[in-house]
């Protein structure tokens, strides 16, 4: 039982963090359609633009965060201007076969500058060892984890549901044409929401460190995980990418710790079993 | 007054069953390259091994539109068909090749249930999924498998009880050559029959299709099977012809760079998996030796370089050519 909560903790800290990297996925699938593999790029960015903050210029590690997210953000919007939105309305073949050789391009140049290794992250002493609650043992970096994605999770329902651009958000993602018909800029919407994306991704990747690891394979490694939030969350919701984050986390940590011969067996499993179940998403709009 | 001529506009032909002079050209290569470069014997039959693999991935994505990221999952369920067969004693090859078959085409059928209901989307999340599973299980089940070491030890008999397999890669090269067109042959006539026309109906319209009386999900699940055994023989000559199987046969690069290969080659067109196969093999071997780095960073510009400005391939550029050729100069 004790084991039980361990497993929850921790599989629960892991899910919100796939949530913050794959959240901005959750919008390019649902609100352009387009499918990204190269999703966790972004994510690798972040994570090695906080390294070296951390390594080279001894930043803080709480500083070095908000850079990951500007250095994601930044590449973001650089490359949907001057790829992604050319292949909007092109077939899922070739914005799959694009996204993979983004994949490619990402792993080679990591590789080249940072070589094949792991690369190492120095926590600050208060994030280190062990809180005690209710005499039992909990990571303080995986509580930080938890209250930091708590956080952001409340910022974005609160930019999603009460703003304006949240508003404009919404509006093109159940009906494009329609919310192009009415003035919004949908363009220039999915430009920032991408960019807002790709800046979280670059967030999760910093604070995924410690948990997921740094090397240059991260985005092939971690590709499935991505994808399956968003294809088992649905698009166009927080509530549904984060219910199937949470799921996939704590079903991922579970299965190794209590059947590690199974290896990495529970979740695609679980991914494929989720997928004939609902097709379109636990609570997706439109597949 | 003379009537101005209507420009000969030549009704759409059904394709027949001819064999073009092109095409006949195109076979006589690998016969040609048998005697000229005998230095090259061994990545020649691998690249045949790879381009019958890449054609059963044209059948399912290029005639019908299935856009699948795990098909190397049949490609090595053949392999360790014909390996595990080998390894425990039953070496004949061509009994094995139909094993294989036969397996990848029941594994086929059992996923293209789950793969014919989806969208795009989850059809490839789906192919994805159960691709990377059968990676898992092959690792995890290293007694039976060999893990990630491979499985060595697969002893071959003799090609028919004649020939057997030289380090010279002599039979080997020419076994292959000899299943890739028998079932390039097979694949060819499957594309003019009308199940291949009902194919490439359901790839531009399936929301129409079944109004001309076309059972969309039958017909999917018809060519993905023939597909997976086509992968699976192509997954069990590597095996033969190597004498090993390796865990990367299942692996999901395996599967991207396939897509690759194709889409280099012209997806939708009977050559095109060849073709592309070729080239991305020649390259490798000559690139790769340089800097697996820079071979990745290659295929990746390459990819993406493709998608924006080659559409078609590199046979869709040649039709394109010829097309223009062809056209009556006035």
């Amino acid at each position: 039982m004790g084991s039980f909560i361990g497993v929850l903790f921790d599989g629960i800290a892991y899910g919100s963090l796939l949530f913050v990297i794959a959240i901005g996925l959750s919008v390019t699938l649902g609100l352009m359609n387009f499918v990204n593999l190269a999703h966790g790029a972004f994510a690798m960015i972040g994570g090695y633009v906080s390294v070296v903050a951390m390594t080279r210029f001894g930043i803080p590690f709480l500083a070095a965060l908000p850079l990951a997210f500007v250095a994601a953000a930044a590449m973001g919007i650089v490359l949907e201007r001057t790829l992604y939105q050319r292949l909007y309305r092109a077939s899922h073949l070739d914005q799959v076969l694009f996204s993979i050789g983004l994949v490619y391009v990402a792993i080679a140049v990591a590789t080249f500058i940072f070589g094949p290794s792991q690369q190492p992250v120095q926590l600050p002493e208060f994030l280190r060892g062990q809180v005690e609650v209710a005499g039992r043992g909990f990571g303080a970096y995986r509580i930080f984890l938890i209250a930091t994605v708590a956080v952001l999770t409340v910022a974005l329902h609160f930019l999603i549901e009460r703003t304006r651009f949240g508003a404009a958000i919404r509006a093109s993602v159940d009906n494009a044409i329609a919310a192009a018909g009415l003035g919004i800029n949908v363009n220039r919407v999915f430009a920032l929401t991408f960019a807002l994306g790709s800046g979280l991704a670059g967030l999760g990747g910093g604070l995924g460190i410690d948990v997921l690891g740094l090397d240059p394979t991260f985005p092939l490694k971690y590709m499935v995980y991505f994808l399956l939030v968003v294809a088992v969350g649905g698009v166009g919701t927080i509530k549904g990418p984060l219910v199937a984050a949470l799921i996939l986390g704590v079903f991922d940590v579970a299965g190794k710790y209590y059947v590690p011969q199974a290896g990495g067996f529970v979740i695609y499993l679980l991914m494929v079993v989720l997928l004939l179940l609902f097709p379109r998403g636990l609570y997706g709009k439109r597949a | 007054m003379k009537t101005t001529a209507a420009p000969a506009v030549r009704p759409a032909r059904l394709p027949d069953g001819r064999w073009r002079p092109l095409e006949i050209a195109f076979w006589l290569v690998p016969v040609v390259a048998f005697f000229l470069l005998p230095d090259y014997r061994v990545l020649g039959s691998q690249i045949l091994i790879v381009g019958l693999f890449a054609l059963s991935l044209d059948l399912i994505l290029g005639y019908a539109g299935i856009v699948s990221l795990g098909h190397a999952a049949f490609f090595g369920i053949g392999a360790y068909t014909a390996g595990l067969l080998a390894v425990h004693g039953w070496g004949e090859p061509i009994t094995g090749l139909i094993a294989a078959a036969a397996t990848a085409a029941v594994a086929g059928y059992l996923v293209s249930l789950l793969v014919v209901r989806g969208t795009d989307l989850t059809r490839l999340m789906v192919t994805l999924g159960i691709g990377l599973m059968l990676w898992e299980a092959a690792n995890k089940a290293a007694a039976i498998t060999g893990g990630v070491d491979g499985l060595s030890g697969v002893a071959m008999g003799k090609v028919l009880g004649l020939w057997s397999f030289d380090i010279s890669g002599r039979t080997a090269y020419v076994y292959s050559l000899v299943v890739v067109f028998l079932l390039f042959v097979l694949a060819r006539r499957i594309v003019a029959s009308p199940l291949g026309l009902s194919l490439r109906g359901i790839r531009e319209g399936a929301l129409r299709m079944p109004a001309i009386g076309s059972p969309v999900p039958r017909r999917l699940r018809t060519i993905f099977t023939v597909a997976a055994a086509i992968a699976g023989v192509a997954g069990a000559l590597l095996a033969q012809t190597t004498q090993f199987v390796g865990i990367d046969t299942l692996g999901f690069p395996r599967s991207a760079e396939l897509l690759v290969m194709l889409v280099l080659g012209g997806a939708g067109r009977l050559y095109g998996g060849l073709v592309g196969a070729a080239l991305f093999l020649i390259a490798q071997d000559y690139l790769s030796g340089l800097s697996p780095v820079y071979w990745q960073l290659g295929i990746g510009l390459l990819l993406i370089a493709v998608v924006l400005f080659a559409h078609g391939g590199i046979l869709g550029g040649l039709a394109k050519v010829y097309a223009r050729l062809r056209r009556p100069t006035r």
